[in-house]
């Protein structure tokens, strides 16, 4: 009995190491929902002090973050339809053709994700201000747009290379033109990678604090407004829109499983002799 | 379909996403490197003259070659913890979760999706001198009566850590859920017990996982300031927060530009020399 | 005097394994023989492959207990097993090179020089000069090898064997089934192969178990189960059989009495696993015998007569269908020995067969499903067939 017990723990002791690194990972987030729900005591106190609903009553009560919280949400929604487009088309060049510079090419795309933030954003500074164009709204969305479009590519190629090209040949083979084989077979198939990137793209460029501090001139997204808020003290509603950002992504999450769930393959063969030819030999009966 | 069309198409696809890389990324790094030759005497009103100056690069070194060190020190610190901590976690959600996979993997992604500068200001909170982690750690004297986590190392490396642990977790994760399970029980019967089965098969196996996340967390790490701004004081000054004051407060343009260019060369070659001892090592 | 033996005797008492529901072995009590070649035969999901499992200890048993000679090893991990696998598809470890995969078993348990033991394995498989290769490098039937000499190298007391060959082509498969007998023979380990390939179950084991839905229906030498198999699913799993369903109607000395579909047939009582009530006559195809008229028939022999409907060519024998005039089909294989000469479709012919070589099996109950799903009379379309 004792052994058996020992060997559980020996068994288990990895789980009990996980939930305490996802404790780590969660609790940042509980502490943010918790503040959305506190009267300060005062504009620098980060103490508990007083229950409260008021912060999600009026969200907006913070002077000027609702307004940073709309720009960002504008550069994120631009951001994130350019460089989805831009980095599909770049996805698709890349897994279904061979041509020249391609490897150069590739090079490329993932070269701003090995770059530090600070380094993406200084270089832009300083050609911005070398070329004499003024920052803001659109020097910001430029900015977005570059750096989302590496991992829109990535996030696609992954979803186009692990794809069964015999799929497209079959619809070709049954009487599809090119074009109607790539919107009626190749897109729909891709479509899951593609959302899943443009979900990405939204919430870098929502979240990004690095790249647009050096490049939005007077321009106040909502990383900004939260980064000028810290030297006077954090408004509490500024954890309200953490918490609700933490609540849409959950939902969003929670929408693409469901739907991903209903157009499930069916289920992979059962343990045991899966993989095992059934050949039987015919039986030859007699009735 | 013409087959001049077909030659040009992948082209065609290309040319957008490529130029936008080439005129936004490619050209403002060439742009860089020229800012960072400019004469140190100009400002930014008057305008910098190309003087091709190419001593603003040992300036730079002599006057922050200690928050190099200490940037390159707390991101390494903070990968080697992201790695200790994410990989229990990634192995895990892709071995041991069954039908709880895709809740923990939510769990690892989600928070992401709360801004992180709210985020790492939440550690502000956590750490404060009144908190409960302060209290519990005074209480058993690991720290002294006044003794404060905030303002200090520590704080700015359990930020850091915090901050790029799911870009640790989640290429080590992607790495174990391919890994084949058959050859665990194959490393089992061959009489491996748990421990070797996991030094012999299992972390090999995962390697290019490891290599990835290691790479994904120590790049932005190095360059990160928001972590040394909200919870450490300017004795913790990394080199991204001096950067950030040569750009955006001291104007100085060449100087910053210079000690960007050096971050990005010691990145390169830190990342070079690792994926070509890891290839070695691989065989 | 066993533990002389390189091999040991396996032993499964009521060994149960049920997955949520699904009971997948159902308490089965097995004995192999130390140093013996025993092949479990199935077809896929009859749980042949968690059994193995069990023993390989992979797998927790829900019930039942697992002994190598008198020790019982049902508790223990699968490193303290003194038992190996060569898996399905090879399982050998990428990362790793040949030398290194066929050392990985020794190095774990410490062994201190491990150069000799390996180069000697390899050798045994005729893989001299392959160490340093990757198992990626290697052809099917190469990384085949390998998967046998890394498990063989610990010398394990029992060396299991899950669908080794079924990843390779049929010539490959029939070679290395000859390598696979001539390696037991010289180590002398106890071997236990897991197939669903009939034929490869015959060829290289002294002893063959056939399972179904969890549970062994018969065992046997291959020899014993195909001239006398006990239960219709083995008649038919192991080769082909002609099934009639009938009922005894009685004794003549030393042969039974069977009714079907109006005809009266005999098997020796000591053929038949039944000697009352609903039954299976069988008969092997290649045990009858083709001729065009009743008066042809040899004494003694019995006869069904019919119509060919099919005749398939295959080399060794010809194979054809009969309809019989109750609308059942017979096969049945004729030998190429030169001497029969073929039999067009649609002629009218006579099978015929020596009572010793038919054999009688439980029918099942009245009502009840007999294991083999065995059609009635009427449920083949009688459309053209009949005597005419």
């Amino acid at each position: 009995m004792a052994r058996r017990l020992w060997r559980r723990v020996a068994d288990h002791w990895v789980l009990a190491a996980a939930a305490l690194v996802l404790g780590y990972l969660l609790l940042p987030v509980v502490v943010v929902a918790g503040l959305s729900v506190n009267r300060p005591s005062s504009r620098l106190s980060y103490d508990f002090h007083e229950a409260t609903l008021d912060n999600w009553r009026d969200p907006c009560a913070a002077p000027g973050m609702c307004a940073a919280l709309l720009r960002s949400v504008q550069i994120g929604f631009l951001a994130t339809a350019i460089s989805t487009v831009l980095g599909t088309l770049l996805a698709f060049a890349l897994v279904r053709y061979r041509f020249r510079g391609r490897t150069a090419l590739n090079l490329l795309v993932l070269a701003p994700m090995a770059t530090p933030e600070v380094v993406l954003g200084t270089s832009l500074l300083a050609l911005l201000v070398a070329a004499g164009v003024p920052q803001g709204f659109w020097t910001v969305v430029i900015a977005h747009v570059m750096f989302c479009v590496s991992f829109v590519v990535v996030t696609v190629r992954a979803r186009l290379s692990g794809m069964d090209r015999r799929l497209e040949e079959a619809a070709l083979d049954l009487y599809a033109s090119e074009w109607q084989a790539f919107c009626r077979v190749t897109l729909p198939m891709a479509l899951p990678g593609i959302v899943a990137a443009a979900l990405l793209s939204f919430s870098l460029s929502f979240d990004d604090f690095v790249v647009t501090n050096f490049t939005s001139g007077t321009t106040v997204t909502f990383p900004m407004y939260v980064w000028g808020a810290n030297q006077r003290g954090i408004p509490p509603q500024v954890n309200v829109v953490g918490t609700a950002m933490f609540a849409v992504a959950l939902l969003l999450m929670a929408a693409v499983r469901l739907r991903g769930r209903r157009a499930r393959q069916p289920a992979p063969p059962s343990r045991g002799d899966a993989g095992a030819a059934s050949e039987r030999p015919v039986s030859a009966e007699v009735g | 379909m013409s087959g001049t069309y077909r030659r040009l198409l992948p082209y065609l696809l290309v040319l957008p996403g490529g130029l936008w890389l080439v005129v936004f990324f490619l050209l403002p790094a060439v742009q860089l490197v020229a800012t960072s030759l400019y004469d140190p005497a100009g400002s930014l009103a008057d305008g910098y003259a190309m003087t091709w100056a190419f001593g603003n690069y040992p300036d730079a070194i002599r006057a922050y070659w200690a928050h190099f060190g200490r940037s390159f020190g707390y991101a390494g610190l903070a990968t080697a913890l992201a790695l200790l901590l994410g990989y229990p976690l990634a192995y895990v959600i892709a071995l041991r979760a069954g039908r709880w996979q895709h809740l923990l993997l939510v769990c690892v992604v989600a928070p992401m999706f709360t801004s992180f500068l709210v985020r790492t200001l939440a550690w502000k909170a956590i750490l404060a001198d009144t908190g409960p982690v302060v209290g519990l750690l005074r209480e058993v004297h690991l720290l002294a009566p006044d003794g404060r986590l905030l303002a200090s190392p520590v704080a700015v490396v359990t930020s850091l850590t915090y901050g790029y642990l799911p870009f640790m977790v989640l290429p080590i994760y992607a790495s174990l859920q391919r890994l084949d399970r058959r050859l665990l029980e194959a490393a089992r019967d061959l009489n491996a017990r748990p421990a070797q089965v996991f030094w012999t098969v299992t972390l090999p196996l995962s390697r290019p996982g490891v290599v990835a996340g290691t790479l994904l967390t120590v790049i932005p790490a190095s360059g990160d300031y928001i972590s040394a701004e909200l919870l450490g004081t300017p004795r913790d000054y990394m080199i991204g927060n001096v950067i950030d004051a040569a750009f955006l407060v001291r104007l100085d343009y060449p100087q910053g530009a210079a000690l960007s260019v050096l971050l990005l060369l010691v990145i390169l070659v830190l990342t070079i020399g690792y994926l070509r001892r890891g290839a070695e090592e691989v065989g | 005097m066993e533990s002389a033996q390189p091999g040991a005797r396996l032993r499964l008492i009521e060994l149960t394994k049920r997955f949520g529901g699904v009971t997948a072995v159902d308490q089965l009590d097995l004995t192999v023989a130390a140093g013996t070649y025993f092949a479990l035969l199935g077809p896929s999901g009859c749980g042949k492959t968690t059994t193995l499992r069990m023993v390989a200890g992979l797998e927790e048993p829900t019930r039942g207990r697992i002994l190598l000679d008198e020790e019982e090893i049902t508790e223990l991990r699968p490193y303290r097993r003194p038992v190996n696998t060569v898996f399905q598809s090879y399982a050998l470890f990428p990362h790793l090179d040949v030398f290194e995969n066929v050392a990985f078993g020794l190095r774990r348990r410490g062994v201190p020089d491990v150069t000799e033991q390996v180069r000697a394995m390899l050798s045994l498989v005729q893989l001299d000069g392959y160490d340093r290769r990757r198992p990626a490098q290697l052809s099917g039937g190469q990384q085949q090898r390998v998967a046998l000499a890394r498990a063989l190298v610990n010398r394990p007391r029992v060396l299991l064997l899950d669908e080794p060959l079924g990843a390779l082509d049929l010539t490959l498969r029939r070679r290395m089934q000859l390598e696979l007998k001539r390696i037991q023979t010289e180590v002398g380990i106890t071997f236990v192969h897991v197939t669903h390939d009939q034929e490869e179950a015959m060829t290289l084991a002294d002893t063959v178990a056939v399972m179904n839905n969890g549970r062994i229906e018969q065992l046997g030498t291959p020899a014993e189960l195909y001239e006398f198999p006990a239960t219709a699913f083995v008649a038919t799993f192991l080769g082909r059989s002609n099934l009639l369903s009938g009922t005894v109607v009685g004794r003549d000395g030393d042969d039974v009495l069977v009714e079907a579909y109006g005809q009266r047939f005999s098997v020796p009582v000591i053929r038949a696993r039944r000697t009352a009530g609903a039954v299976l006559l069988g008969i092997r195809p290649e045990k009858l015998r083709l001729v065009g008229t009743v008066d042809e028939v040899p004494a003694g022999h019995q006869a069904v007569a019919g119509i060919v409907t099919d005749a398939a060519y295959l080399g060794t024998s010809t194979q054809y269908l009969i309809r019989t005039g109750w609308g059942g089909e017979f096969s049945v294989f004729v030998a190429a020995d030169g001497e029969a000469r073929p039999v067009p479709v649609g002629a009218t012919v006579v099978a015929h067969w020596h009572p010793r070589y038919a054999f009688l099996l439980d029918g099942g109950t009245p009502g009840g499903t007999p294991a083999v799903p065995v059609d009635p009379a009427g449920a083949v379309p009688a459309n053209g067939v009949g005597p005419r």
